[in-house]
């Protein structure tokens, strides 16, 4: 029973993670069918910015992690603009080429000026420690990812389902043309919700630091998750990369935890069999 | 005698949008036939049917009496079913010969070989070759495709069709998209097609569809609306009806 | 539009010197499969460095090992049109299983690249059943979860495969019983160019033949294909096997001349390096594993020993700049060249 709730409770923590990484990748995927392998190099972003503005300037969490979702927001705006444009109707070949030369790059670059090493991180003295509910204590951090994971989605949600630019991203990823031809400008439309998933993605890396850890490998050796939440989420889907994420958040935990000879290997047969089954993703459309 | 190509009570529908109802229709050996009706009628879906890239909800499909209802698209072909696409599918970076070559070479059984050299069995070349000179594109055997004006892309698609050596032969809209000074070829082509292949031809353009057709089929929302000669068809109320008065291109 | 995709090339009408305008077209384009001299110089440059490059014949072999790898890929890649990036599965297995093969069971190399071969193409076999139904994304997906898995499970079999640190033990014995594997490595270098000609030999056969004009197609038009009578998935699975096999071979062979197995002979890095050196030399030209693998590792070597982080770095802008202005690659380069050229005469 104790083993359950703990997989529970860090099976929810990194499900959180992986959403909130993950979602803005399921979104301009979906929107405009582009294959961006490199989504996971602003989750690194974030993390990095994050960790580096505490540690080296001592600025605070919170502050951190907002510096981390607006720089890398620009920084993923003005690549768009420049670079991913011009792909657009590419081939999915080239499309796959170009975003495994940015993950090189950055991780070159990362690894240059921060070295090889997985950054240290040091969690604010109010969310260490354990959280005591009484009948079990868990760590206060996780909790933490939580309860902020929620809060996230829960204002996702609303954003998309209730604002203006929501709306126009869901009529936008339904039917492009159809949203064009109503005066949509599908373009700017685009760069937004590329750069608010960028944003996003940054801010998961950052507060994930303690879940995956921030080393230059991270754009290539959490690649697959990433990708497998969307894929099996359905791309352009809000709700589906959610029980994704879930799903491999609690299967990957359980698996560490119950067999950790074999560690994710069913994790990846599993996933591997969903999508056979569901080739579109689970909400996604064929 | 036994029809070409029959569908018994075919149906298909999309929930409750039914986009094939009921369909009962006869191809006879050596028919040179036209399906017509206005657009959104159901007669691309009627061609996907037959070829298998649909399912139908209901209803057979037979092939010179067999019942090919139940299999792929690949196999149907290889019973003697072609078709030629409303858009050019084609393989825009081969040549015209290799295009139609890769059909020669699936209906002679040999396109699996992985041991012998293009070119070491002749026979598959010459045939292709052939065909591309009957179709008077015989100059442009070693240009590729994407090269070609639309026109002639449209005549490559008909020769990979009859690369496949097919008993029933499904057209559609061969004319759509050429512009009206290249269309004396097509004409042309579809005259001389073998006696004995039966064709079906969907097409708006009347003028090919009279010229060429000896008995037409007006399909109407997923239903045959009437079937007989060009002379009834034309002089049918219900047909101009459906084509508020209009007998040229829709 | 197919753009890094290659079209015809009048690079082998070029090096036609009997002029095709007399020839009518069927026997021009019979010509077009025939052995042309140029198809000769690789092995002619492989040959001359074994005399005149001692030194660097161990570069050589690893060289010639990924001109293999590559030329599978090739297959798969740039003829049949699969974007994978998870063809370090059927290296990696193949390595593992020369390699395990040779510390548990025997040290001879020849039945070591056999087992190599089978073990590669089982797993190419049975995941090309699987996965080759789908398409895009959901195939790029699988492919990289199952070469993610065959990673996972070589990291946590470590009673067999030796987990992080490697396999050890890999002892081959000489070759035919006769050529022992020297520590200047001439007889590794020998024995991968015998093994990646044949291996050669048999993907141009393949290439060049009705079945593999049917994979160009398919790659082409797949829609087409399933309309002219193909039984296309049939023939993807086909040469997906085919494929593994000859990947599995390089892995086993990296395993006997290296004596080691690494976890990095799996996973996306390789599967993604082995694209990259396909992609910089043109893929389906065939040929564009020979240059991009020989390009890719010299240049590794020279330029990596400097700066090891920058390495990736060019490699990934190299890549971001081919994507955008040279597509075709290196070979297609040549192509549009010596096309200008033709057009200046």
């Amino acid at each position: 029973m104790e083993a359950l709730t703990s997989i529970l409770f860090h099976g929810l923590a990194y499900a959180m993670i992986l959403y909130i990484i993950s979602v803005g990748l399921s979104v301009t995927m979906g929107l405009m069918g582009f294959v961006n392998l490199a989504h996971g190099v602003f989750a690194m972003a974030g993390g990095y910015v994050t960790v580096t503005l505490m540690n080296r300037y001592a600025v605070p969490f919170g502050l951190a992690l907002l510096a981390a979702f607006i720089a890398v927001a620009l920084v993923s705006v003005i690549l768009e603009r420049t670079l991913y444009a011009r792909l657009y109707g590419a081939d999915e070949l080239e499309q796959v080429l170009f975003t495994i030369g940015l993950i090189f790059m950055a991780g070159a670059m990362v690894r240059y000026f921060w070295g090889p090493l997985p950054q240290p991180i040091t969690l604010p003295a109010a969310l260490s420690g354990q959280l005591d509910l009484g009948f079990r204590s868990f760590p206060m951090y996780r909790s933490f990812l939580i309860v902020v994971g929620f809060v996230l989605i829960a204002l996702l949600w609303f954003g998309v389902e209730r604002t203006n630019f929501g709306a126009q991203l869901r009529a936008a990823v339904d039917n492009r043309r159809m949203a064009e031809s109503i005066g949509i400008d599908t373009r700017r439309l685009f760069s937004l919700a590329f750069a608010l998933g960028s944003g996003l993605a940054a801010l998961g890396g950052g507060l994930g630091a303690d879940i995956l850890a921030i080393y230059p490998g991270y754009a290539t050796e959490y690649l697959v998750y990433f990708l497998m939440v969307v894929a099996i989420g359905g791309l352009g889907s809000l709700r589906g990369p959610f029980i994704a994420a879930l799903l491999l958040g609690f299967g990957d935990t359980a698996c560490k935890y119950l067999v950790p000879e074999l560690g994710s290997f069913f994790v990846f047969v599993a996933m591997i069999g969903l999508l056979l089954w569901r080739p579109s993703g689970l909400f996604g459309r064929a | 005698m036994t029809p070409a190509l029959e569908t018994i009570g075919l149906q298909r529908r999309f929930g409750a949008l039914i986009v094939a109802n009921e369909i009962n229709f006869r191809l006879e050996a050596g028919a040179r036939h036209a399906l017509i009706g206005p657009n959104g009628a159901g007669k691309t879906t009627f061609i996907n049917l037959i070829t298998g890239q649909l399912q139908p909800s209901a209803g057979h499909i037979m092939l010179g009496g067999e019942d090919i209802t139940a299999l792929p698209q690949a196999t149907r072909v290889r019973r003697g079913l072609g078709r030629t696409f409303q858009i050019n599918t084609l393989f825009k970076g081969l040549s015209v010969l290799e295009n139609v070559c890769l059909a020669v070479g699936e209906q002679a059984g040999i396109a699996g070989d992985m041991i012998r050299l293009v070119g070491s069995d002749r026979a598959v070349l010459e045939n292709a070759y052939a065909l591309l000179e009957r179709l008077r594109i015989a100059d442009d055997a070693l240009v590729p495709v994407r090269e070609l004006p639309y026109g002639k892309q449209r005549l490559v698609e008909i020769a990979i069709a009859l690369g496949l050596q097919p008993r029933v032969l499904l057209l559609d809209e061969p004319a759509a998209g050429v512009p009206s000074t290249e269309c004396a070829i097509i004409f042309d082509v579809l005259e001389q097609l073998p006696r004995e292949i039966a064709v079906l031809i969907i097409e708006h353009d009347m003028e090919l569809v009279f010229r060429f057709a000896r008995r037409i089929t007006v399909l109407v929302q997923g239903s045959i609306l009437v079937e007989g000669t060009p002379a009834e068809i034309v002089a049918d109320a219900r047909v101009r009806e459906v084509y508020l008065g209009e007998r040229h291109h829709v | 539009m197919a753009s890094v995709r290659p079209v015809r090339t009048s690079l082998t009408a070029l090096f036609n010197w009997r002029p095709s305008s007399n020839a009518s077209p069927v026997e021009t384009l019979i010509r077009r499969h025939r052995l042309r001299a140029i198809e000769l110089l690789p092995w002619i440059v492989a040959v001359a460095a074994y005399y005149f490059l001692p030194d660097y014949l161990s570069l050589g072999s690893q060289i010639l090992i990924m001109i293999l790898f590559a030329l599978s890929l090739d297959l798969v890649l740039g003829y049949a049109g699969i974007v994978t990036l998870g063809h370090s599965a059927f290296f990696g297995v193949g390595a593992y299983a020369a390699g395990i093969y040779a510390a548990r069971v025997s040290g001879e190399p020849l039945s070591g690249l056999l087992v190599g071969a089978c073990a590669a193409a089982a797993i190419g076999w049975i995941s090309g059943l699987i996965i080759l139904r789908t398409q895009g994304l959901a195939l790029l997906m699988l492919t990289l979860a199952i070469t993610a898995l065959l990673a996972e499970a070589a990291n946590k079999a470590s009673f067999i495969t030796g987990g992080a640190d490697g396999l050890q033990g890999v002892d081959i014995d000489p070759v035919l019983g006769i050529f022992r594997f020297d520590m200047f490595g001439r007889t590794a270098y020998v024995y991968c160019l015998a093994v990646l000609f044949l291996g050669w030999m048999f993907a141009r056969r393949l290439v060049h033949s009705p079945f593999g004009q049917s994979l160009i197609g398919i790659r082409e038009n797949a829609n087409r294909m399933h309309a002219i009578g193909s039984p296309v998935r049939r023939r993807l699975v086909t040469v997906y096997t085919i494929s593994a096999a000859l990947a599995g071979i390089a892995g086993a062979l990296l395993a006997q001349t290296t004596q080691f197995v690494g976890l990095t002979v799996l996973g996306f890095q390789r599967s993604g390096e082995i694209v990259i050196m396909l992609v910089f030399g043109g893929i389906g030209r065939l040929y564009g594993a020979f240059v991009g693998a020989s390009l890719y590792m010299i240049a590794q070597d020279q330029l990596a020993k400097l700066e090891p982080e920058f390495w990736y770095f060019w490699i990934g802008l190299l890549l971001v700049v081919l994507v955008m202005f040279a597509r075709g690659g290196v070979l297609g380069l040549i192509d549009r060249t010596l096309r200008l050229l033709r057009r200046r005469r």
